[in-house]
């Protein structure tokens, strides 16, 4: 394997300490740093987020949502759906509906032409300077029918040169058009592979169409599975970032997750994102009709967390849906419809979006200079150092704690300890408060879904959830309003660390929680 | 000798339309139809026709006589 550990940085390279001094800044083009084969542990400095990161693999990825955990306070990312073809079945999909592998399961997106897509892409970024990246995902497989994608971006590059490209792809028709893919300076590809072994993809996908036939059973999977290796591998030498998507379904590829994640590590894989399979009845998937069930989210974590020091993990993805428009969690498709964009007098202003993202820059330097300042705080309490407790975020997003708790529809989760507060997910929840009432029933499901935190972090919340909360053992806080996150995280962190060393309150663990599945599709 | 879109099965994919050895499949109001004029049931081309082994929808495409009958 030749390939192997090319631009591969680990996740705990990227994502703990902050030894600046150690990085090598005169890596050459998409090479990491001198790892070779085997294990693919990068083992030289090269560490987290700006400071630290190899420049070129940084600036690959800064502004890319869906790579940077940063990023994705900030920048925005819009898919567009041009290729609703696919090349094979997966059977926690319907294809009446989105591609789940890269979107909202049960969502449709409107389906446009290239000509259509490239408009709509331009008229988005000229309003909403954010919009740094535009993918082509489902419906379909972005290369089954391959010319309307790339048609879409050589378009789009010739009017916006500034957007960044990106696909995602079951992988299957993948070796064919690696050469294709450079060629259009696309940067970011997504793979979904769910199993390395065809035994256990006989299990997930039903077949493929190949070489003019439909193959089913383990020979499909087995084709499928030296297609996406091979296209791993053949992206990875070429230096172009890859992120692998893992759908995760319990009794069939959970315990075989962690060969999914060495397999795809050693070939150079940048990100591996390990997401819950979503599967309800009215989705009409085979999965849905045969009561396969999600995982729940400490089974997710314990996925994640078992496959940590592998590919570098992200947690931040929301499955979301593949028009949407807006930072990732927020959705702004409604003021861009087709009719709406035909109408728009649309001026490409190169010089507002570079204005824009400075003063993003700006930003994320002050953020990244709270946390420093709120690790401090926790220094030499010998109470903090055993403990790690997972805390709810509601934000709207800016990377600061300034969401109403009844406004939130979702909550990020940090795993927090003595030494960082670590993103590792998002919960979706219904909505508290409906047209300024809170609604009593909904609580429950709120706490269901936030069980396994020690404390809920919002800009304000009411009475009345302050109470069940604190009865379900959950800290509502509202004391760091507006804080970077990080900085309100750690912060709280060292304070209840602090009470529970001067003897105020017992340290306990807390349970699981529920991942919620209505939630992806009740807007839809 | 032709195949025959069943249109309120399809779902507009486009999956089948490159795949068709005689351009005889087109769009029509974001759905997919045959041309039964071209549509040579794949024969001579492949072994199985080939809009039928890509389709994601089971039954989508059938005989053209067992539509009439
Ligand atoms: S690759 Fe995507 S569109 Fe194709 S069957 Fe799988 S989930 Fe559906
Ligand atoms: S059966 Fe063959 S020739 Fe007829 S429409 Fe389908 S692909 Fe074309
Ligand atoms: S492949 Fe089937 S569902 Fe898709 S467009 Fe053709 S007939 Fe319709």
């Amino acid at each position: 394997m030749e390939s192997a550990a090319a631009s591969y940085v680990s996740l705990a390279d990227l994502k703990s300490s902050h030894n600046v001094l150690a990085t090598p800044a005169e890596a050459p083009a998409h090479v990491g740093c001198g790892t070779s084969g085997g294990e693919g542990k990068a083992s030289c400095g090269t560490s987290a987020g700006p400071d630290d990161m190899p420049a070129h693999v940084w600036d690959k990825v800064k502004n890319h949502p869906c790579y940077s955990e940063e990023a994705h306070h900030h920048y925005a990312r819009m898919h567009v759906a041009v290729a609703p073809a696919c090349n094979i079945q997966c059977n926690y999909c319907n294809r009446k509906y989105d591609c789940s592998n890269e979107s909202r399961p049960g969502v449709v997106s409107q389906k446009l032409t290239p000509e259509q897509a490239v408009k709509k892409v331009v008229a988005v970024a000229s309003e909403i300077p954010q919009m740094t990246v535009l993918g082509v995902a489902g419906p379909g497989d972005s290369l089954a029918n391959p010319k309307k994608t790339f048609d879409t971006f050589r378009m789009l590059q010739e009017q916006a040169p500034d957007i960044k490209l990106c696909l995602s792809t079951n992988g299957l028709a993948l070796p064919d058009l690696v050469d294709e893919i450079c060629k259009y300076n696309i940067d970011h590809v997504t793979i979904t592979i769910n199993m390395v072994d065809p035994e256990i993809g006989a299990k997930i996908y039903p077949w493929i169409f190949w070489d003019h036939k439909r193959i089913t059973g383990v020979e499909a999977s087995r084709i499928l599975h030296e297609q996406q290796m091979k296209g791993l591998e053949m992206l990875t030498a070429r230096g172009v970032l890859t992120k692998i998507n893992s759908v995760l379904i319990p009794g069939i590829n959970d315990a075989h997750m962690i060969e999914v994640n060495k397999a795809v590590k050693a070939r150079g894989a940048f990100l591996h994102n390990i997401m819950p399979l979503i599967s309800e009845a009215e989705h009409g998937t085979v999965f849905g009709l045969t009561g396969q069930r999600g995982p729940t989210a400490q089974e997710l974590k314990a996925v994640q967390d078992a496959c940590m020091g592998g590919a570098n993990l992200m947690r931040h993805c929301r499955q979301c849906r593949a028009d949407a428009v807006g930072l990732l969690g927020e959705d702004r498709s409604e003021e861009f419809t087709l009719d709406k964009i035909e109408e728009m007098e649309v001026v490409y202003d190169l010089d507002r979006r570079r204005t824009y993202q400075e003063r993003v820059e700006a930003e994320r330097q002050a953020q990244h200079a709270a946390k420093v300042e709120a690790l401090a705080a926790t220094e030499g309490n010998e109470a903090a150092k055993d403990i790690k407790v997972l805390v709810a975020v509601a934000t709207t997003g800016g990377g600061r704690v300034n969401q109403h708790f009844g406004h939130a529809d979702e909550f990020q989760i940090f795993e927090v300890s003595a030494g960082e507060a670590l993103f590792v997910g998002h919960r979706r929840v219904d909505l508290y408060c409906q047209g300024g009432y809170g609604e009593d029933e909904q609580l429950p499901s709120i706490v269901n879904a936030i069980n396994d935190c020690h404390a809920v972090l919002v800009s304000k919340i009411g009475a009345c959830p302050r109470d069940e909360l604190k009865g379900a053992g959950i800290e509502p806080v509202d004391a760091y309003a507006d804080e970077f996150i990080e900085k309100a995280a750690l912060s709280w962190f060292a304070d209840y660390t602090g009470r529970v060393a001067r003897g105020e309150i017992a340290h306990a663990e807390r349970g699981d929680a529920s991942i919620r599945q209505g939630a992806f599709t009740a807007a839809a | 000798m032709s195949l025959k879109i069943i249109a309120n099965l399809c779902t507009g994919c486009s999956a089948c339309e490159p795949e068709c050895p005689n351009e005889a499949i087109s769009e029509l109001k974001n759905l997919f139809v045959i041309d039964p004029d071209k549509c040579t049931e794949c024969e001579g081309d492949y072994d199985t026709p080939q809009c039928v082994a890509v389709c994601p929808i089971d039954d989508c495409i059938l005989p053209l006589q067992t539509q009439a009958a």
